[in-house]
Parts: structure tokens; C-alpha cells; sequence
């Protein structure tokens, strides 16, 4: 099966978006970047690295697991609680950027966006996703996208990242019909 | 795992898994109670044939920051005071709808009982059964440890801790016996021979009568509540001699290793097992083992109610 998105895909998205993100905010100080685990939170980890070195100065970034604020926690086995790390600047007025792996349904933002709404009131929020496949359940977009990739409801996306996985690609699983 | 009754009910990575579960929660509660919308629409009744303070509470503060809604009801008052029996009690509780019931009780086995006699399909906790066990107060015990002593690790490997007291009648005991050993654990029992059960030599644990010599070498040491209620013989000769070979004092204190911390389940007798400045001192988690007590039940509620019929873990 071949890649839909290689490493170096991968890599210039990133790069990509992150000056997307920077252009749109007109800079980067009042940007908060939080990850949604697992995967989202080390893309989110690599575009504030990319940001920091474009502007010269440290981007406020962390994670935010959103586990608790499912609507779908009943339907599967309980599931393991990933670490939030909200930065010391907060996100009260600022602009949140989400960064997110894949964005399939919109559920998952749904919930980051009950789940920021406990920390604290952002400015605005964004949304930033490595792969947009499609089949929203829920009247949600995202801002800035590393890859459209029509699937079937069928296929799977297999995101892979070096930090856990050891190698940096995409893939789509399964027959398109 | 449907039910929580006993230590025997977890595997060591399903415990480290509830532990791993509780830091989380701490931490997003850390500074600001948080109320979550995890269990909304669940009802968890706190059923406590038997006196508490610590355990009901904080099961009933772990469900509500978790939105579950909660009915309380205790022996007295209700009618389990005339003398209804625990399967009508069930039946009843099933007929509201409770998701799952929270039971402490004085007769040893009765959380078992309600559960495999299927009188109700929510989850049974062991809330205290008895001189049986007490599962969520030793996953918060093993909490505590792992956070002041744990330097990083998943487990309790290495750790000395030394339990002391009356653990006869103590079900604190050999749950914490049972949870610490089996996250890697040395534990040394400490008590007169008159308040150590039958079969105590089988127990995954070492046995002393000499609490001094024990005492510079345990990383953690726990008292037990000397439990007046369920003495029904003269298990020593009098509450001063008790005191004098097996109470910790400032003096037995001030053996202790530097970084070990003194512990206690609640409630205490201060002046008989534990003195009042050694329970109000630096090295006393006492008062911690009841905030980290409401994060490891919220973790508890979590594994058993918010999911399908899988583990924390597992895929």
C-alpha cells in the first residue's frame, strides 16, 4: 500500500500551516497551541517548533486531552486518560490554535471545544488538521489543512509519526468501496 | 471489569492503570475543582449500612464531579434498620435504575454477595465489607506512596512499608497487603499476637512484634485504627500498654528514615495508636490521603462506568 502523505509531505505541511497560522494572527504573540492526544499533540509540538524558529521567540504551546468530554465514552471500552498541559500563559483572550491528526466526524473537536470552555475563554479558536477526510457528523471546518483526502467511510487513516511509531507517513486503509 | 470487590480483582497493570488514571484527574482538578461531564445521566447510590465519614463523602464528591447523580442512604434512617434484607435492598435500588451502588457494609463477603447473586445489572464497589476488604482505600494508599516516594516509577518496586496495629479487624489491611505486594512492595506486619488473623503466614508480607527494630528501615508506615467496635475479647491488657509497644509517638518517629512519611486510614484514635503531634506533624499524609482518596474513586467510577465492557489498556 502506498502513502498517501511521505515524510517529507508531511514535513512541508507542517511547514506550511504553521506560516498560515502566523500570517492569519499577524504574528505569533497572543497564539496558544494545544495538541489533542496522542498524535495531535506531538504535530502540535512540531509546528510550535517551526513557529519559534520563523519568529525568533517561544510559542505557547501544550496539550489538551478531551477523553473525559467524549459523547461516545459508552460505546467503547473505557479508554486511557492522556496528560493536559495547559501553558502558564493560558488561554483566556487568546487565540487557540487546536491541532488535531485527523478530522473525520468533528466529535472529537466538539469536545475539545466543551473541554476549553472549562479552562478558560479564548479570543478565538482554530483549527489545524494534518488530514481532512471527510464525513462530518457535525457542523465543524477546519482552518488550516495539511491534506484533503477523499475516503470512504469503509477505508481507515493511519497516521504515523517518528515520535511514537518510529516513521513519518500517512496511509489510507482498506477498499474505497 | 464490571465490579470492584476486591484487590484480587486486579491484575498489577489494571491497578497501575487506575493509578495512572487518578494523577490525570489530579491534575486537571489541581488548584480548580473542575466538574466533568463524563458520567451525566448515570446514578451511583452510596449504600452504607455501616458508619463513615471519609469513604461516603468521598465517593459521593467523586461522582458528582464526574456529573453522576448520587442517592445516598445509610442503615439508619432507611429501612435496612427494620430489617429489610440486603436482596430487597437490591431489588429496589435496581428498580430506580442505579448504575452502580457503592456498598459498605459489617458483614464480610456482602459486596460479593450482591453482586454474583445478579439481584441488579449496575457495577457493585467494595466500599469496606466487614473485616474483608476495602479496595478503593488501598488504591489510594498505593496513590500516595507512589506520589511522595514513587521517584518516577509505574510500580512500588523497592519500597519497605510497615502496616501497624490491629489487622485483625482491619480490612484496610488486606487489601493493602494484597495491592502493595502486588505492585512490587516489601510489607512487614507489625501487631500483638492477639490481633493478627489465622492464616496471617500465608499473607504476601513479613510479621514482627517489635516495632523499633522495624521502624529505621520502612520507607512508609501505616497505623491502623485500633477498632473498639468489633472487639468482642481482651485482645491486650490496656489501652496504655498498646500505646507504649505499638503506638507511634514523636519518639518512634524520630527513628525514621528522612524521607518516610507516616500514613493513617482515618478515623484515629490520637493518644492510642498514633500520637497527636506525630498525626499533625511534617511527615503525616494524613490529611492528603483524603484529597488523593476522592481522585483514585473518581478514577474507579471512570474504569467501571464510563465505558464498554474492556479495560483501561487494553484496545
Amino acid at each position: 500500500m502506498s502513502a498517501a502523505l511521505s515524510a517529507q509531505d508531511i514535513s512541508r505541511a507542517l511547514t506550511r500551516i504553521s506560516h498560515e497560522i502566523l500570517e492569519r494572527n499577524h504574528g505569533s504573540s497572543d497564539i496558544t497551541v494545544l495538541g489533542i492526544p496522542t498524535r495531535g499533540a506531538h504535530l502540535a509540538a512540531r509546528i510550535a517548533a517551526i513557529m519559534n524558529a520563523i519568529e525568533g521567540k517561544e510559542i505557547a504551546h501544550g496539550t489538551l486531552d478531551i477523553t473525559l468530554y467524549r459523547d461516545d465514552l459508552r460505546l467503547r471500552p473505557p479508554r486511557t486518560i492522556m496528560p493536559t498541559f495547559i501553558p502558564p500563559i493560558g488561554i483566556q483572550g487568546r487565540d487557540v490554535i487546536l491541532i488535531d491528526d485527523v478530522l473525520y466526524s468533528g466529535r472529537t473537536i466538539r469536545a475539545a471545544l466543551d473541554a476549553l470552555g472549562e479552562v478558560g475563554r479564548p479570543r478565538t479558536v482554530q483549527l489545524a488538521v494534518l488530514v481532512d477526510r471527510g464525513h462530518r457528523q457535525l457542523p465543524i471546518r477546519a482552518d488550516f489543512v495539511g491534506k484533503n483526502l477523499p475516503t470512504s467511510e469503509k477505508q481507515s487513516v493511519k497516521v504515523s509519526l517518528t515520535e511514537i511509531d518510529g516513521v513519518d507517513e500517512v496511509v489510507i486503509e482498506g477498499e474505497a468501496n | 471489569m464490571r465490579h470492584l470487590l476486591s484487590i484480587n480483582d486486579l491484575s498489577a497493570t489494571g491497578a497501575i492503570g487506575i493509578l495512572d488514571t487518578a494523577t490525570e484527574l489530579a491534575r486537571i482538578n489541581d488548584g480548580q475543582v473542575k466538574k466533568l461531564p463524563t458520567l451525566r445521566g448515570r446514578t451511583i447510590v452510596n449504600l452504607f449500612a455501616e458508619d463513615s465519614t471519609r469513604t461516603r463523602i468521598s465517593f459521593e464528591a467523586a461522582a458528582k464531579r464526574l456529573s453522576a447523580d448520587v442517592i445516598n442512604f445509610s442503615a439508619k434512617g432507611s429501612s435496612l434498620s427494620k430489617g429489610e434484607s440486603l436482596k430487597d435492598t437490591a431489588q429496589t435500588l435496581q428498580a430506580m435504575g442505579a448504575d452502580a451502588v457503592v456498598i459498605r457494609h459489617p458483614a464480610s463477603g456482602a459486596a460479593q454477595r450482591l453482586a454474583d447473586l445478579e439481584w441488579m445489572s449496575g457495577s457493585v464497589i467494595n466500599a469496606g465489607d466487614g473485616t474483608h476488604e476495602h479496595p478503593s482505600q488501598a488504591l489510594l494508599d498505593a496513590f500516595t506512596i507512589r506520589k511522595h516516594l514513587g521517584k518516577g516509577a509505574s510500580d512500588l518496586a523497592g519500597l519497605r512499608i510497615a502496616i501497624v496495629g490491629d489487622v485483625l479487624h482491619s480490612r484496610v489491611a488486606r487489601s493493602n497487603v494484597l495491592l502493595l505486594s502486588m505492585l512490587g512492595a516489601d510489607v512487614v506486619l507489625i501487631a500483638p499476637p492477639t490481633l493478627l488473623p489465622v492464616g496471617v503466614e500465608s499473607w504476601p508480607a513479613t510479621i514482627s512484634y517489635d516495632f523499633d527494630s522495624v521502624i529505621p528501615n520502612v520507607d512508609a508506615i501505616m497505623m491502623l485504627r485500633v477498632q473498639q467496635e468489633r472487639m468482642t475479647d481482651l485482645f491486650f491488657p490496656n489501652s496504655r500498654e498498646y500505646s507504649r509497644y505499638f503506638g507511634l509517638n514523636s519518639e518512634r518517629m524520630s527513628a525514621m528514615a528522612k524521607h518516610a512519611i507516616v500514613m493513617h486510614p482515618g478515623p484515629m484514635n490520637r493518644g492510642l495508636e498514633i500520637a497527636a503531634d506525630v498525626a499533625d506533624s511534617a511527615r503525616s499524609v494524613i490529611v492528603e490521603q483524603v484529597t488523593n482518596g476522592v481522585n483514585v474513586r473518581m478514577a474507579i467510577l471512570y474504569v467501571l462506568l464510563a465505558g464498554g465492557p474492556l479495560e483501561v489498556g487494553s484496545n
